[in-house]
């Protein structure tokens, strides 16, 4: 485990401005607690420094996730981000897109998200933008897992989570392209999606 | 007794003068092949096969009367050949060779290739090759082709040039003609500078440099005066750790393995300093953003290419539209912008809510 060197740091951050904009400096100053990148095998970890002083003592080769993955660099050092970063990415996510009942399945399943399927989107979205997927159903779906600081499973009773993360994506075209293309041409690319806790079940940390 | 002894010395004498005279003439099957330039013969008759195999003195003998014979041909070849006394009328009788004919390999290696020059090596790598010029430029003022450069080159003669421009924020007062001399004499002494820059770099290269010396006398480059340097700081008790850096040196010690190994910052280090370069690197990567903003521009085109449109088709298309027209509009364009309306304004940071 060490610290980003300047390079790697300038690549994750370029990174998740793309889905966050500005609100990294939200992530890295925070008022309750000091946070801090580190890499571990490749992958990028956040965590908090009370947790990194606990990892510190953990041999190399058992450690396994110290904190959360954002993300990997692969072999030609490019950042990819992962969908264990959605939870601290939606929440700060300046572009959104909705999507239908219908076809959130398949999004789930890793399509691409097509014209059919999309209920919103942000105003004044650019091209090849960074946008976190939600889900429209009227029905809240209930996540299998807690979200952070908002207890267990009490789902009904939090109204600003009807819409529900469901994964992120760049956007193949800009909002007022979106409006006029047709409905089997692809609006949203996808990157990465709650079913992957699923799928890729080995190989997530 | 006496007429014996005497006829035994004649014929004796006549065997000799046979025997001399034979010897001079050489009988041979195959010519050989003279190259008097170079005091060769080439002699292709196959040898008598008791000399090839090693026999023992047999051999020896039939060897060397081959080379005498050989030797005897070369000679008679070599006193048929234009002669004069060299030195006066009591010199030596000298022979004049013709032009040798046989090359002879290489006595010493072939030289190496030069280094290419600084040019050189940025020509490679930014790939500029050498545009083939004209000798010859048509000067419009002479009306005639004249040279580049050189004797009467196109432009007129530099050194009569009667008017000189004083340029945009020169200063007035100074002479223009004594500008543009010493220029010239500033670009040929740099033009030698580097010329003889490059034949010393090349000269350099071909010979294995002896350990230069460490004190400075007056003709290092800046390389070498690095490199000594580098050798006197290492060159105390500590190997240099705690010795003084000279005013514009880098501040980061040399690595002993050579700058292969890398080094990272050490894993529990000074978190707010981490912290405060890291906002510091936001904070540079965010005043990078251009100002011409893409998509509104894009956005900006297309709505008036819409606009365009709806008021072309404004007068013909109403009537077609109907009810079926008006059915397919109404839920786009009400879905879109009020969903985009709807959407929370406010981005709430969730300092507690989200992180472990």
């Amino acid at each position: 485990m060490r610290p980003l060197t300047e390079a790697e740091t300038r690549a994750v951050f370029e990174k998740l401005a793309k889905y966050i904009g500005e609100n990294i400096q939200l992530l890295v100053d925070r008022p309750d607690g000091t946070y801090c990148f580190r890499l571990h095998r490749d992958r990028v970890y956040y965590l908090s420094e009370k947790l990194l002083k606990l990892a510190a003592s953990v041999p190399r080769e058992s450690l396994v996730a110290p904190g959360t993955c954002f993300g990997k660099f692969t072999k030609s050092q490019k950042f990819r981000l992962s969908v264990t970063a959605l939870d601290f990415l939606a929440p700060y996510a300046k572009y959104k897109v909705w999507v239908k009942p219908g076809s959130e399945q398949s999004f789930l399943y890793g399509n691409h998200v097509l014209k059919s399927g999309l209920g919103r989107i942000t105003e004044n979205t650019a091209q090849y933008q960074g946008v976190v997927v939600y889900s429209m159903a009227d029905v809240p779906l209930v996540s299998a897992w807690p979200l952070p600081g908002l207890g267990g499973y009490e789902m009904g009773h939090l109204p600003h989570l009807l819409f529900i993360p469901q994964g992120f994506g760049v956007a193949a075209k800009s909002t007022q392209e979106c409006r006029k293309v047709d409905p089997l041409a692809i609006v949203v690319f996808h990157q990465a999606d709650v079913g992957e806790y699923v799928r890729n079940e080995d190989t997530l940390t | 007794m006496a007429a014996l002894r005497v006829e035994e010395v004649l014929a004796a004498a006549e065997e000799q003068e046979a025997e001399k005279r034979r010897s001079i003439t050489v009988e041979k099957e195959l010519e050989l092949e003279y190259d008097l330039g170079n005091l060769l013969a080439v002699d292709r008759n196959p040898p008598p096969a008791a000399a090839l195999r090693g026999a023992g003195p047999r051999r020896e003998v039939l060897l060397r009367a081959l080379a005498r014979d050989n030797t005897q041909l070369l000679v008679s070849r070599l006193w048929e050949l234009p002669a004069e006394r060299a030195g006066g009328a009591g010199g030596p009788l000298v022979a004049q060779l013709p032009e040798p004919t046989f090359r002879l390999p290489r006595e010493k290696p072939p030289p190496k290739p030069r280094p290419p020059t600084r040019w050189e090596q940025f020509a490679r790598l930014k790939g500029i090759r050498r545009k083939k010029k004209t000798s010859l430029v048509w000067d419009e003022q002479a009306k005639e082709w004249r040279r580049r450069w050189g004797y009467r080159r196109a432009g007129g003669d530099p050194s009569r040039a009667w008017l000189a421009e004083v340029p945009a924020g020169a200063d007035p007062e100074e002479d223009q003609f004594a500008r543009l001399r010493r220029e010239k004499r500033e670009r040929v002494a740099r033009n030698e500078l580097n010329r003889l820059r490059n034949l010393a770099r090349a000269h350099r290269a071909g010979s294995a440099v002896p350990a230069a010396p460490l004190h400075p006398t007056g003709h290092q480059d800046r390389d070498e005066l690095r490199r000594v340097a580098r050798v006197a700081r290492v060159s105390t008790a500590s190997l240099g750790r705690f010795q003084p850096r000279l005013p514009k040196e880098s501040a980061e010690p040399p690595s002993r393995s050579g700058g292969k190994k890398r080094r990272f910052e050490p894993l529990l280090g000074n978190l707010a300093a981490e912290r405060s370069r890291q906002l510091e690197l936001l904070r540079n990567m965010g005043s990078k953003k251009p100002v011409l903003d893409i998509t509104r521009a894009v956005n900006k085109q297309m709505r008036q290419e819409e606009a365009e449109a709806a008021a072309a088709n404004k007068g013909k298309k109403q009537s077609k539209r109907g009810k079926r027209g008006r059915r397919q509009q109404r839920p786009g364009r009400s879905g879109k912008k009020s969903g985009a309306r709807r959407q929370p304004q406010q981005q709430k940071p969730a300092g507690g809510g989200t992180g472990g």
